[in-house]
C-alpha cells in the first residue's frame, strides 16, 4: 500500500481544508500534483485509487480527471521530463530544430524515455513563454531562450544530480 | 511614453515582497476602499473607468460585476482566471512573478465590492513556481491585516486560495474554469445559467482575468473619470501586450491604446522592428484565436487609415480585413515564415485542448489538422482548401462555446489572406518541402530594410 508521507499529509489537509463543507472534492486536481510529485513522476491506478480514498469519492470521478489533464502522466516516465513547446510562437523561433536536436542528442523520438530511464521527451502547446521562445518545460521551471548549447547544459546538469542523489 | 498604471513599479527592487510594495504606494486602494466607499461605491466606480475584461472578450467590467445576483444567504464568490493558455498570451505571468501584491490588492477591493469572503486564483498548472509567489505574498497581506479577517477593522474578511490546473486550455473558460475548480473535468457549461447566478458550487460568482482584477488597483486610487481619460473611445486605461515572434524585443509592454500598430511594431520602446533585418510579413495581434492579418492590411486600415492598438481600430472592417484586440497575445511572422505551417501548428493546438462535448469542434478539429497537414506536406489537392472552409464555416456558431470559433478564425482568416501560399504549396508539392513561399504581395510597402 503506498501513502503520502507525513509533510505530504499535512499539505493534502491544507488544501482541503480551502474548500466549504461537502465540496472537497474541489481538492482533486491539487491532491493529483501531489501524488505525482510523490510516487515517481506519474499516476498509477494504485496511487489515483489512494487519492480516491483520501476524498472519498469512487476510483472512477479520480481516473475520469486524471485522463482529462495533460500534466498528468498515465505512464511511468523519465526522472527528467522535457516538455517541449512546439505552438506556433515557438514554431517561430525555432522550436522544430531544438526537438530535432533533442532527440538526435538523446536518441529516443518524441513520447520515448532514454534506457538509461533518465530523460523522456515530451512536445506540448503553448505554456505562456512565447517571448522566451524556443522552450521548455523541466519539473517545476521553465528553461528558456533554448540553443543547442543550452540543451547540452541542461543535459549535463541532469546527469550531475542525478549522479549526486542516486 | 505613455502613462503606466500596472507595471510602473513592477522593477523596483523587492516589489515582491510587501514591505516595499506597501512604502511604494501599496495597498492604498484597500485602504480607500474598505474605509472610505460602500461596496456599491466600488462598483461605480469601475463601471466609470470604462474598463474591459483584459482576459479576451472585452466585457465592460464594472456592469458585469453589477449583474452579480445576491439571494440572502448565499455565499458568492469572486474567481480570478490566470489560466493564461491562449497561444501569444503570457502577461498574466509577467505581471503575477512580477508584482503579485498588485493583483492581491485589486482581489482584495473586488472581493469587497462584490462580497466574496473566499475568492479563488485559478492558475495554470505549469505556472507552479508563480504559485509560491502569490501564496507568499497573500501571506505577507494577511500578517498585515490586508486580508483574512476583519481587514483594517473594516468588518469585512477575505481570503485568497490559488487552485493549480493541471494543463487544460479550455479551463481559460469561464464555465469549464469552474468545473475544474470542482474537481471536474474541464468541460464548459451550457449557459445560461450563467455564472453571476449559478457559478462556483451553484453560488453567484464573478470570473476576472487577472490584469483587470489587477486595473482595479489604479481606478480606485485615481477615480474611474482618470482611468477613462487614458486611451481612446471606448479602449480606456492601459493595456498589456505581450508581443513575441520574430521581433527584436519580445515581451511584456503595458500601452495606452493611443499608439499606433506600426509604432508598437518598430519603435525600440516596444517591439524593436523584425529580426534579423527581415521583413514583416504577417502578424496575429490578438492571440491565436484572432484573425492573421497581412502587413498591408495591418498596418493600414481598409480605408487606408492609420490602424492603432485599440479594441476599435483592431476590430475595423470586420472579419473581412480587420482582426481584434483578444487577449493582446501579438503574433509577429516575418518574410521567411510559412502561413500554413504556422496555421497548422494552431489547428493542432485547437484539436489537442478541444473538450470533445460538441461533435462540430471535436470532430472538425481534427480534420483541419489533418487536412492542414496534407497540404503542409505536399500531399494537398487544390480542392481540399475549399473542404477546409467548409469544415471551419460548420464549426463557427454550432457550439457550447467559444473555443470552436476560436479554432476556425484563425483557420479562415489564413486561407482569406493567404490563400495563394495555400495553392502554392498545392502547386508545387516538391519545392514546398524545401522553401517557403515568402513575401508575395502581402509585403509590408513601407519598412524595407537597408542593406
Ligand atoms: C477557449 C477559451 C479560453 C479562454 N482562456 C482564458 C484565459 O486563459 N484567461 C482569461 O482570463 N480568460 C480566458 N477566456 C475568457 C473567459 O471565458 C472569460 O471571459 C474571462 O475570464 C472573463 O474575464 P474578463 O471579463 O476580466 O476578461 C477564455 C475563453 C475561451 C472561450
Ligand atoms: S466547442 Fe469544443 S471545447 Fe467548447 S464545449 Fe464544444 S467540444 Fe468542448
Ligand atoms: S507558443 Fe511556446 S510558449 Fe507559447
Amino acid at each position: 500500500m503506498i501513502k503520502f508521507s507525513e509533510q505530504t499529509l499535512k499539505e493534502a489537509e491544507r488544501l482541503i481544508a480551502r474548500y466549504p463543507e461537502g465540496k472537497e472534492k474541489s481538492a482533486l486536481i491539487p491532491l493529483l500534483h501531489l501524488a505525482q510529485d510523490e510516487f515517481g513522476g506519474w499516476l498509477s491506478p494504485e496511487a489515483m485509487d489512494y487519492v480516491a480514498g483520501l476524498l472519498k469519492l469512487e476510483p472512477i470521478e479520480v481516473y475520469e480527471v486524471a485522463t482529462f489533464y495533460s500534466m498528468y502522466n498515465l505512464r511511468p516516465v523519465g526522472r527528467y521530463v522535457f516538455e517541449v513547446c512546439q505552438t506556433g510562437p515557438c514554431m517561430l523561433r525555432g522550436s522544430d530544430n531544438i526537438i530535432d536536436y533533442i532527440k538526435k542528442r538523446l536518441s529516443i523520438n518524441v513520447g520515448e524515455t532514454t534506457e538509461d530511464g533518465l530523460f523522456t521527451l515530451k512536445t506540448v502547446e503553448c505554456l505562456g513563454a512565447c517571448g522566451y521562445a524556443p522552450m521548455m518545460q523541466l519539473g517545476q521551471h521553465y528553461r528558456e531562450h533554448l540553443t543547442p548549447e543550452r540543451v547540452d547544459q541542461i543535459i549535463e546538469e541532469c546527469r550531475v544530480n542525478a549522479a549526486k542523489n542516486n | 511614453m505613455g502613462r503606466k498604471l500596472l507595471l510602473e513599479k513592477a522593477h523596483v527592487e523587492g516589489i515582491r515582497h510587501f514591505d516595499v510594495y506597501r512604502r511604494e504606494g501599496g495597498y492604498k486602494a484597500v485602504e480607500k476602499a474598505l474605509k472610505t466607499m460602500t461596496p456599491d461605491q466600488v462598483t461605480e466606480e469601475v463601471k466609470k473607468s470604462g474598463l474591459r475584461g483584459r482576459g479576451g472578450a472585452g466585457f465592460p467590467a464594472g456592469m458585469k460585476w453589477s449583474f452579480l445576483a445576491k439571494p440572502e444567504g448565499v455565499p458568492r464568490h469572486l474567481v480570478c482566471n490566470a489560466d493564461e493558455s491562449e497561444p501569444g498570451t503570457f502577461k498574466d505571468r509577467y505581471l503575477m512573478e512580477f508584482i503579485p501584491h498588485l493583483l492581491i490588492e485589486g482581489l482584495v477591493v473586488a472581493s469587497y465590492a462584490l462580497g466574496s469572503n473566499d475568492t479563488y486564483i485559478y492558475i495554470r498548472g505549469e505556472y507552479a513556481w508563480i504559485v509560491d509567489i502569490l501564496e507568499q505574498a497573500i501571506e505577507e497581506a494577511k500578517a498585515n491585516n490586508f486580508l483574512g479577517d476583519n481587514i483594517l477593522g473594516s468588518g469585512f474578511n477575505c481570503r485568497i486560495h490559488v487552485q493549480r490546473g493541471a494543463g487544460a486550455y479550455i479551463c481559460g473558460e469561464e464555465t469549464a474554469l469552474l468545473e475544474s475548480l470542482e474537481g471536474k473535468r474541464g468541460n464548459p457549461r451550457i449557459k445560461p445559467p450563467f455564472p453571476a447566478v449559478k457559478g462556483l458550487w451553484d453560488r453567484p460568482t464573478v470570473v476576472n482575468n487577472v490584469e483587470t482584477l489587477a486595473a482595479v488597483v489604479p481606478i480606485i486610487n485615481n477615480g474611474g473619470e482618470d482611468y477613462a481619460s487614458i486611451g481612446v473611445g471606448k479602449s480606456t486605461g492601459t493595456k498589456l501586450i505581450s508581443a513575441c515572434g520574430n521581433i527584436n524585443n519580445p515581451g511584456v509592454y503595458e500601452i495606452d491604446m493611443t499608439i499606433s500598430v506600426e509604432e508598437f511594431i518598430f519603435s525600440d520602446e516596444y517591439c524593436g522592428g523584425i529580426a534579423n533585418g527581415k521583413r514583416l510579413k504577417a502578424c496575429i495581434p490578438g492571440g491565436s484565436s484572432v484573425p492573421i492579418l497581412p502587413a498591408n492590411l495591418l498596418l493600414k486600415t481598409a480605408k487606408g487609415e492609420t490602424r492603432m492598438m485599440n479594441y476599435e481600430s483592431l476590430a475595423d472592417g470586420g472579419f473581412a480585413t480587420g482582426s481584434m484586440m483578444g487577449s493582446g497575445g501579438f503574433i509577429i511572422l516575418d518574410e521567411d515564415q510559412c502561413v500554413v505551417r504556422h496555421t497548422l501548428t494552431l489547428a493542432r493546438f485547437y484539436r489537442h485542448e478541444s473538450c470533445g462535448q460538441c461533435s462540430p469542434c471535436r470532430e472538425g478539429t481534427g480534420w483541419m489538422e489533418k487536412i492542414l497537414n496534407n497540404i503542409e506536406y505536399g500531399k494537398g489537392k487544390m480542392s481540399d482548401i475549399d473542404l477546409l472552409w467548409e469544415i471551419q464555416r460548420k464549426i463557427e456558431g454550432n457550439t457550447i462555446c467559444p473555443l470552436g470559433d476560436a479554432a476556425a478564425w484563425p483557420v479562415a482568416a489564413a486561407i482569406r489572406h493567404f490563400r495563394d501560399e495555400f495553392e502554392w504549396h498545392v502547386l508545387n508539392p516538391e519545392e514546398s518541402q524545401k522553401r517557403n513561399y515568402g513575401l508575395a504581395h502581402y509585403a509590408d510597402p513601407v519598412h524595407v530594410p537597408v542593406g
